[in-house]
């Protein structure tokens, strides 16, 4: 009987390696596969390999189209990013400071864009802006990407502000700091990974934004996503390749980048509960 | 600040602590309040504001009555009781808002927004207009000069029709969006199915969301419990494995599925290799296409909940159950499975609301029967500009997240929401 129940264990364990394996195989396979035919020597995008060549690349750096996209992604994402996060920061630090009546349902507003369908939004704010001239500009689409990153902060500060001690503040303030002195050198420090992580999510979302672009957006307001889409649908290339390699190879330069902070506070962490 | 003990008469001084206390306390609340109210109307002005005018576009119809304003006054149902014949006023009213609408260039409105509810109602309207332009004269009899023009005219449904368009409310844009519509006594009925579309766009919808919402759980649970239970060294490196595809741009993931699942693709020459097919399956631009490609964009969404929830079940469970001679499948399903559940539903349940209102994996990777709720409400938004059916359908999306975000609210908690 225990020989059978060690056996069962045994088979089942190959089963679930197997299984996961496989499933690690769907996750990733797709991204991997697309990247050789980025420096195939032929204009389909298919297998076998033909021969090396680095023309795709040079296509995407020598054209205006994909220059002005990356500008428009930066002069969207960035301003976007910032008002996300100093006003998520400032949202989960109020938070975590006090109860106060109708806290849960401010939180379930707060976070709502996280779940709300893009779509809506999208069409939503099509409307609301179209009577004052925001459609196709700017800032509609600074303002649109800025509601959708902004629960991000929200969520990775109160999760940082979760594990930090109170105490830390209060001896600062009993030794005469000041509010804002106290927030500067004794929170800001030990709540930075989050407000960090929270940025990257939020300028990561807007750098993969499309359903506002395509129905906020003027015609020339051509951002990276934009430009994919529309490569995708019309003119599937070598060179879209050559730009999901390098919109990849970011991804896994912000993957590493939020692993590092979330293993920093979990240092500052247990560091904390030392003392 | 002194404390109020040495500033006083004489004071209870533990009263005096009790209400500093207070005071304390109130300044924080009010700090935190004031920390908090800048995203709060921020996110109330540019997002819950305009979803609200979104909603209220779905049941207000005001497009005739402003081209139109005399026709439509004369067939509001508290004038016109709609069983008896239109009267020779509404056809003078009628003939006299053509006229000034074809001056005014805006006859165009009122021939989309009867086109809506009748089957050649453009035509109509703009050969009418095109008539009467060249007819200079004022006839005695309007009626006979507009039957005379276009018998449809005469037709007590157009008329009917311009009533119930006669705003400024309306239930006709809802109706659509359920397939339903007023008939001739303004009871609702099922629309015609050469003119329904809707319910089989939002079961088709659905349809996709649960298939995978389903294919999600049963790839995402394997790896999830492996991720859970591997030392952690390894489980941190399987993490990467799933937070890789997390990060990655949507775009890239639907492009690596084009090539991936094209006629020419790595999946159809693997197929073709093994004999299990002779010649390429179309795999790519149609159902299987979508599924597989929302599937791989939303497993991450899956698998991450159901690590948090299994990490924090303790062993000794399982322990016991087999040391007291379960069989270890018993013991799995009986014991550690409903332990697992939180996260499951967690898990399922933010799928779910994610893959409702998916529009851009569709459009790159679905055919013309493919297209989700999503993809129709920007389209009458953009393309065809019908901003009062957009709005219905978005009603109908946005209540069928709103039931479910309550629901995942309830159940797992909005603090719960983690992310990476």
């Amino acid at each position: 009987m225990h020989g059978a129940r060690t056996r069962t264990e045994q088979v089942a364990r190959i089963v679930l390696i197997v299984a996961a394996t496989l499933v690690f195989f769907f996750l990733i396979a797709p991204i991997v596969a697309i990247m050789p035919l980025s420096v195939n020597d032929s204009e389909f995008l298919t297998y076998p390999l033909r021969g090396f060549t680095t023309r795709w690349y040079e296509a995407v750096f020598s054209s205006d189209k994909w220059r002005i996209a990356v500008m428009n992604s930066l002069l969207i994402g960035i301003p976007a990013t910032l008002i996300a996060t100093v006003l998520g920061t400032m949202a989960a630090i109020g938070l975590s400071m006090a109860d106060f009546r109708g806290k849960a349902a401010i939180t379930t507003l707060l976070l709502s864009p996280l779940v709300v369908p893009i779509v809506i939004v999208a069409v939503g704010l099509y409307f609301f802006f179209a009577p004052y001239g925001l459609t196709q500009s700017y800032t509609g689409l600074i303002i649109a990407h800025a509601a959708l990153g902004a629960p991000f902060p929200v969520v990775t500060v109160s999760a940082a502000l979760a594990s930090f001690d109170r105490n830390l503040a209060r001896a600062a303030a009993s030794l005469g700091a000041p509010p804002l002195m106290v927030f500067r050198r004794v929170m800001l420090p030990l709540v930075a990974p989050g407000v960090a992580s929270g940025a990257l999510f939020a300028f990561a979302t807007s750098f993969d934004e499309v359903v506002t672009v395509l129905l906020l957006g003027a015609p020339h307001q051509r951002t990276i996503p934009r430009e994919m889409f529309s490569g995708l649908r019309d003119s599937f290339n070598p060179t879209i390749a050559a730009v999901a390699v390098m919109l990849t190879l970011l991804a896994v330069l912000l993957l590493v980048v939020v692993e590092l902070l979330r293993a920093r506070s979990e240092r500052m962490k247990q560091q904390s509960a030392v003392f | 600040m002194l404390p109020a003990v040495f500033v006083g008469k004489r004071m209870d001084p533990q009263k005096a602590l009790l209400r500093d206390l207070k005071r304390a306390e109130r300044r924080r609340r009010l700090i935190a309040f004031a920390l908090v109210a800048p995203l709060f109307l921020f996110l109330l002005v540019f997002f819950v504001l305009p979803i609200g005018d979104m909603l209220r576009r779905s049941l207000v119809d005001t497009e005739l009555s402003e081209v139109w304003p005399r026709t439509t006054a004369l067939t509001k149902v508290w004038v016109w009781d709609r069983v008896s014949e239109p009267t020779p006023e509404m056809y003078r009213a009628l003939a006299e808002d053509i006229r000034q609408s074809a001056q005014e260039r805006t006859i165009a409105v009122a021939a989309r927004r009867l086109n809506y509810a009748l089957d050649n109602g453009r035509s109509l309207v703009m050969n009418t207009a095109r008539e009467l332009r060249r007819q200079t004269d004022e006839p005695a009899d309007w009626r006979a000069r507009l039957i005379e023009i276009d018998p449809a005219w005469g037709d007590r449904k157009t008329w009917i029709a311009i009533s119930q368009a006669a705003g400024p409310f309306t239930d006709y844009y809802l109706l659509t969006a359920l397939d339903l519509e007023r008939n001739e006594k303004d009871k609702i009925v099922r629309r015609p199915p050469e003119r329904s579309l809707y319910l089989q766009v939002l079961g088709r919808t659905l349809l996709i969301s649960a298939t995978v919402t389903v294919l999600a759980l049963i790839l995402g649970f394997p790896v999830a419990y492996l991720v859970a239970n591997a030392p952690k060294r390894i489980a941190g490196l399987l993490m990467i494995l799933v937070l890789l595809p997390f990060w990655t741009s949507l775009l890239v993931r639907s492009a690596a599925w084009i090539v991936l699942l094209q006629d020419q693709g790595l999946v159809n020459d693997m197929l073709q290799a093994l004999g299990i097919t002779s010649g390429p399956v179309r795999l790519i631009f149609n159902r299987t296409g979508v599924i597989v490609a929302m599937t791989h964009v939303l497993l991450p969404f899956m698998i991450l909940p159901m690590v948090a929830t299994m990490k924090a079940i303790p062993p000794t469970y399982m322990r016991a159950a087999l040391s007291l001679g379960a069989h270890p499948a018993i013991a799995f399903i009986r014991v550690y499975l409903p332990q697992t559940l939180p996260g499951v539903g967690a898990g399922v349940l933010l799928v779910f609301i994610m893959a409702l209102g998916y529009y851009v994996t569709p459009a790159l990777v679905g055919g013309a029967d493919d297209q989700m709720l999503a993809h129709f409400i920007a389209f009458y938004t953009t393309s065809s500009a019908n901003w009062g059916l957009a709005a219905a359908l978005g009603v109908l999306l946005l209540t069928a997240t709103a039931i479910l975000y309550m629901v995942y609210a309830k159940l797992v908690g909005i603090g719960q929401v983690k992310l990476g």
